[in-house]
């Protein structure tokens, strides 16, 4: 089907930022064993801003979220083709080092995924496989990342409880301040909300509104609401492709491609 | 299921050629018809397969039953049979268990004959423990009923339990004090029994600590001294021997106090005895230090029996055999399987959850883990005999051999390692249930979830750094189940274990008061091997029996306890870990 189908050059009318690029994307192709899941993708990501990618189920959104901070080099037989480059430097040319990568690429998944150790255990985690053991350092790190992730007046007096015993919505925000802790560049979320109830949404989506601008946000979501109400910019996928990549509101308003405008109606997908 | 239809008579026409074309005029009635189809009710297959649960659950339990009755009732005393049979003799002894028989007509007497012809050629025989082996020569006598004159059950009937020679049953005839003969006192023969009690102990504990102690460090010297001859030569080493002689010489001399001072406790206690006589009349006179336990059957008050039967449980966990086992206790064999088996743990503890983290974590997924998986899985059916073999060749003699001729040259051509002994028998039984931990462990790393996995490389981890972290403290709970199966594999194995290092009787436990105080070369008694060695292998089986359902029962009990353990502390990790999100 894919073959069949004719794919036009994306359509680009981004709202760029003052700071410049966080992640330049170019060229970018995927397989998995022999099937081909993305093809040709070019974007640049802003810093400082919000960029949603959306499209129907199986489009690459998430494969190309998770290209970023290389978290596909576990799944075997796959091979890419293209550049993703942070800061000049390509993050796929050989030698570099993949920790120090998602070092700076914090990470927060569909399902809240809390390790079972204490909260104050899970926020200061990434720093303790760095090698960081000053209480003082921790300590300071755990109330940033909570107070960062609007958690910390709920959980500040029972620092070392189990996280396990969180709500879902608690243990999500427990997981970006995890992100945050070791001050990363760029946080990908990848359908941060999937797995939450409508309020516990909210708050996640006041989160990322309060911590863009410190971090640049990739934001992997299906709800196009969601897409529209937190997100500067928006890309398109369909089925490997960029489709298109322009800011927010002429996405949702006036898409320049007529799958783009499909999509956001809501007549497939 | 159409073409299944169209071969199904309807029910309303009769089966035949016409069959077929009135099936297809009231087909949609007779498609909704299920009833042909057996499987489409679960009701049979449910019946078939609750029966099945049913029937295991409960040989399981007639099994348990069997343990548990003959176990829990072994030390119960029971009442002295005086028994007059129809020829004149008597016996006395402790009626043990009966059976149907088919006797020998021509060899019985006409009155006899006419009981047992009337019977259809059977008859009831009862056996008894008479007993006193050294003066009959047997144990046991099977008493048919119609030989039966008279029984009682007199007052004055004992029932003794010596230290050899096995059970004495009769009445007790007079006593010597010091020397001294004097009629029977029970108050002082109670009194005197205890501090014969004392003193038997104390010579034990001479015997055992302090001269046990002298000779270990005789040997020692002795050792010393070939060392020095092998590593420096005859004549470099004269001084050392010479120095260790005056050593062993001093030694010497304080194994002559201590032997003179058990000598004398020896002939103090030899002028203590008790005059017992059997039920024919003929008398013997044992030390009373020989007596270990005695008791008037037949007027035992419930209290009384009770505290016997305490007292028989407390020295059968508490105190080593005696009588080729049949009798005393299994100490040693419990210390044996308690340290073997966790000796095991060790070992295969590490052992295995190292391999299949590779397995599971490291190693890429292909064919050749699939074959190693499957022999793996291969090594769990393999007869555990095999690896008894296995291990008497390859650690006892070829890893033992090795390490004798490197570290206790001085000791050949006496084996220290070059034979069975607790440390080979913990590896072998280690080699035998590492596929279970295996199997186990992996199980429990692929059940932890990849997003625990991403969301720890997320943070920056390294791989070692994830699985140290947040893999392995999520699967220990399933690993913990691998262990307790392991556990409860290890401690129930007999067959390799006669092959690498258990013993009828051994002379010390592997762990005690001499350096170098942990002896991994010993060999050692292990319950599994007993209850073989008490049922099948003892001069009088039938005497050994009620020992071998006590002793399974404290097998199971001690598997169980170990099990249960495992589990508690299995259950506490689970909950440490347990996911309560939503």
């Amino acid at each position: 089907m894919q073959d069949t189908l004719e794919f036009e050059p994306t359509a680009y009318h981004i709202k760029t930022s003052d700071e410049g690029t966080a992640l330049d994307i170019r060229d970018f192709n995927l397989w998995y064993g022999q099937k081909q899941a993305l093809f040709d993708n070019n974007l640049e990501i802003q810093k400082g801003q919000v960029t949603a990618l959306i499209g129907p189920s199986g489009c690459g959104k998430s494969t190309l979220l998770r290209c970023l901070n290389r978290m596909n080099d576990l799944v075997d037989d796959l091979r890419i083709e293209g550049r993703i480059t942070v800061d000049g430097f390509d993050i796929y040319a050989k030698g570099v080092d993949v920790i120090a990568l998602r070092k700076r690429m914090g990470m927060v998944f569909q399902k809240p995924n809390p390790f079972a150790m204490s909260i104050y255990d899970n926020i200061t985690y990434p720093l303790r496989v760095d090698g960081v053991t000053k209480k003082s350092i921790l300590d300071e790190t755990v109330e940033r990342a909570l107070q960062q992730a609007a958690l910390w007046k709920e959980v500040k007096d029972r620092l070392n409880d189990s996280a396990l015993g969180l709500s879902g919505g608690q243990q999500q925000r427990l997981c970006i301040a995890r992100a945050v802790a070791s001050d990363p560049e760029v946080l990908l979320m990848d359908e941060p909300c999937s797995a939450l109830d409508p309020i516990a949404t909210a708050r996640i989506e006041e989160l990322i509104e309060e911590l863009k601008g410190t971090y640049s946000i990739v934001i992997v979501t299906h709800s196009m609401a969601q897409a529209a109400r937190v997100s500067d910019n928006t890309a398109f996928m369909y089925l490997g492709h960029l489709i298109e990549y322009g800011d927010t509101d002429t996405i949702f308003t006036n898409p320049q491609k007529s799958r783009t405008n499909d999509y956001v109606t809501g007549r497939f997908g | 299921m159409t073409s299944l239809n169209e071969q199904l008579p309807p029910a309303s026409s009769a089966a035949g050629a016409a069959g077929v074309a009135a099936n297809e005029a009231v087909a949609p009635r007779a498609r909704r018809r299920y009833s042909a189809d057996l499987s489409a009710l679960g009701e049979p297959a449910l019946w078939g397969f609750g029966g099945a649960l049913a029937l295991g659950i409960i040989m399981i339990a007639l099994f348990l039953m069997v343990v548990l009755y003959n176990g829990a009732t072994t030390f119960w005393p029971k009442p002295i049979d005086r028994v007059e049979l129809t020829d004149g003799t008597v016996i006395a002894g402790v009626e043990r268990r009966g059976t149907i028989f088919r006797p020998d007509l021509p060899r019985l007497t006409e009155d006899q004959r006419a009981v047992v012809e009337e019977n259809d050629g059977f008859a009831y025989r009862t056996l008894y423990q008479t007993a006193n082996f050294d003066l009959y020569g047997d144990d046991f006598r099977w008493v048919a009923d119609f030989e039966l004159a008279n029984v009682t059950q007199p007052a004055d009937f004992y029932y003794f339990e010596r230290q050899v020679w096995g059970v004495f049953v009769g009445r007790i005839a007079g006593m010597q004090l010091n020397g001294v003969a004097m009629d029977y006192d029970p108050a002082v023969f109670r009194r005197e029994q205890a501090a014969a009690r004392d003193r038997f102990r104390q010579i034990r504990k001479l015997e055992r600590n302090d001269i046990g102690r002298i000779n270990n460090l005789i040997e020692r010297e002795r050792l010393n001294q070939r060392r020095a001859v092998l590593q420096q030569g005859e004549e470099a080493a004269a001084p050392i021997i010479a120095q260790s002689q005056a050593r062993i010489a001093e030694l010497q001399e304080e194994f002559q106090i201590l032997q003179a001072r058990v000598n004398e406790i020896r002939a103090l206690d030899r002028g203590f005895r008790v005059t017992l006589e059997e039920v024919g009349g003929r008398q013997i006179e044992p030390e009373m230090s020989q007596i270990v336990r005695f008791f008037p059957a037949n007027t035992l008050s419930w209290g009384q029996k009770l505290g016997i039967y305490i007292s028989r449980w407390g020295e059968f966990v508490s105190a080593e055999p005696r009588e080729a086992n049949t009798q005393g206790g299994v100490l040693p064999a419990i210390f044996g399987t308690v340290a073997m088996t966790l000796l095991m743990v060790i070992f295969v503890a590490p052992f295995g959850v190292i391999t299949a983290l590779y397995l599971r974590e490291y190693a890429k997924q292909g064919r050749i883990t699939s074959i190693v998986r499957i022999s793996v899985n291969n090594l769990a059916g393999v007869p555990s005999i095999v690896y008894g073999v296995f291990g008497l060749g390859f650690f006892a003699y070829t890893m033992g051999g090795t390490i004798d001729q490197l570290f206790y040259p001085e000791n050949l051509p006496n084996p220290t390692f070059g034979k069975g002994g607790i440390l080979w028998a913990s590896l072998t039984l280690a080699l035998l249930t590492v596929p279970v931990v295996i199997v186990a462990t992996e199980e429990a790393l692929s059940a932890v979830p990849r997003s625990m996995r991403e969301g720890s490389l997320a943070c920056g981890a390294s791989k070692w750094q994830t699985i140290r972290y947040v893999v392995l403290p999520k699967a220990l709970p399933g690993i913990m189940t691998g262990m307790i199966l392991a556990m409860a594999r290890g401690a129930g194995e007999v067959a390799p274990l006669m092959l690498v290092g258990v013993v009828k009787l051994a002379p010390a436990l592997p762990i005690d008061g001499f350096y170098p105080f942990i002896h991994l070369d010993r060999s050692f008694m292990h319950l599994g091997f007993h209850i073989f060695d008490v049922g099948f292998q003892s001069r009088n089986s039938e005497a050994g029996k009620p020992m071998v359902f006590v002793t399974t029962l404290l097998l199971l009990t001690l598997i169980v306890i170990m099990n249960a353990t495992a589990i508690i502390v299995r259950n506490r990790l689970k909950r440490k870990y347990a996911t309560g999100q939503f």
